[in-house]
């Protein structure tokens, strides 16, 4: 079951609210490209790619892409002004040292501790963890965008991973189309409601218990 | 264009450094910066049973995934293959070892060996098999690390924007990426280079990566495949 575009830059959308000014930010694929889309124009943020990109800017135009200008999915982008290249070295330097404010990505499963499981489904191919064990460790601030349930319909917030763990304890803010959990010391808190959902309909579709 | 450094070569010479059973350096990141003549070279030339090391195995006909796409790998040791259903089939089909390091660690592994340190001590990945399965560890100030072994090979090849006759090197935006790493890390550095300017024509302070590290240059005939954006 797929999100609708409009569902999905809804959750882009709040995840928007997120980033204060100032912010170094390391956006994942699919839900959280669409999330500079929403970003105020008073909010100065750069985005980070791991592949090297300080202060990366929106797509460009057809016909106007520069093959050695792409963001860590390979596909073409620009730069603001301020911005900076730098070799893998340097830009996963920023993260381990705790320079990238917020990395926001998306998941298959995470616990009522926080812990990630976002790069292997068993039986599946393995496709390698990339950049993601470093940006779920060691990124400021880990939110995660994603359905509330799987495609069979199955909670994705859970009691424990069923999949193995990307970063255990990792993530701090959940986002999905049916509300935002922030995840504490005493377990997953239930911050915000979206319509249509009730607190039924999100208790039913979690696989855990919370706080609200 | 003068050679005073005997560097600039043609990629029929480079291609005397290549033999089967090498291991092989790449620079590149989904393709973006790998050096598409040398990759073509290799593949005329038809070395085969070579262990590669880089960021991720390119798209099936991109970068180094046209060498892992034509079975001419048995090792490789990269942060992803995802981008590149070849190199997954391959590896299910044990035609293909895959050592998978996370992206920042293997890119200080490869700069380690670069400049000549034996291993680095990080703490990413303490808790997951795949990561840490049989890595020792070592405990300093306290604080518990997995000693991560530093990586060189017979051959680095890499892609730069420009390049005087002694090889210094200035990259082109995002391609720059692991390639002022893996220039360091062969005992061979080979650099294809889009453009070849006289002495002085590079500004001492914008060089990237300095020519010591670079063995020869090849001119960069450009890419020959197809962006999967495009």
């Amino acid at each position: 079951m797929g999100l609708g575009i409009d569902v999905r830059n809804r959750i882009a959308k709040r995840a928007a609210e997120e980033i204060k000014n100032g912010m170094v930010v390391n956006l994942g694929i699919g839900i959280p490209s669409l999330v500079p889309n929403h970003l105020p124009d008073d909010i100065n943020v750069m985005f980070h790619a791991e592949n090297g990109i300080t202060g990366m800017g929106p797509s460009p135009k057809k016909g106007e892409e520069d093959e050695n200008l792409c963001n860590a999915g390979g596909f073409p982008v620009t730069v603001v002004s301020g911005a900076s290249y730098c070799d893998s070295a340097i830009s996963f330097g920023m993260i381990r040292r705790g320079r990238v404010d917020m990395t926001i990505l998306g998941s298959l499963e995470v616990s009522e501790n926080g812990d990630l499981a976002n790069w292997i489904v068993p039986g599946k191919k393995v496709p390698g963890m990339g950049g993601a064990m470093e940006l779920a460790q060691k990124a400021k601030k880990v939110i995660v965008l994603m359905n509330h349930v799987d495609k069979q319909g199955k909670p994705k917030i859970v009691k424990e991973c069923s999949l193995p763990l990307t970063s255990a304890r990792c993530v701090d803010l959940i986002i999905t189309e049916m509300g935002v959990f922030e995840v504490t010391n005493n377990g997953l808190h239930l911050k915000e409601i979206f319509p249509p959902y009730s607190f039924e309909e999100i208790k039913t579709n979690t696989g855990c218990d919370f706080h609200w | 264009m003068e050679n005073a450094f005997n560097k600039i070569i043609t990629i029929e010479q480079a291609m005397e450094n290549f033999h089967d059973g090498m291991t092989i350096i790449f620079g590149g990141f989904g393709g973006i910066g790998s050096p598409p003549t040398i990759i073509d070279g290799l593949l005329e030339k038809g070395v085969k049973e070579l262990t590669l090391i880089g960021n991720d195995t390119g798209f099936p006909h991109i970068g180094i995934g046209k060498i892992v796409s034509e079975g001419r790998a048995v090792k490789i040791i990269a942060s992803h293959i995802g981008s590149n259903p070849v190199a997954g089939q391959l590896m299910t089909d044990g035609k293909l070892e895959v050592e998978f390091s996370p992206q920042g660690i293997l890119a200080e592994r490869i700069r380690a060996g670069g400049v000549g340190l034996g291993a680095i001590l990080s703490d990413i990945g303490m808790d997951n098999e795949m990561v840490a399965g049989g890595k020792q560890r070592m405990l300093v100030e306290g604080k518990e690390y997995l000693v991560e072994t530093a990586l060189t090979g017979d051959v680095s090849i890499i892609f730069a924007k420009k390049a005087d006759p002694y090889g210094n090197l200035i990259y082109d935006k995002s391609a720059r990426n692991t390639n002022p790493l893996v220039a360091m890390a062969g005992n061979i550095t080979i650099a294809e280079v889009e453009e070849i300017v006289s002495l002085g024509n590079l500004k001492p302070d914008e060089i990237t990566t300095p020519g010591v590290f670079v063995d020869y240059i090849v001119p960069s005939k450009g890419v020959n495949w197809t962006w999967a954006w495009e």
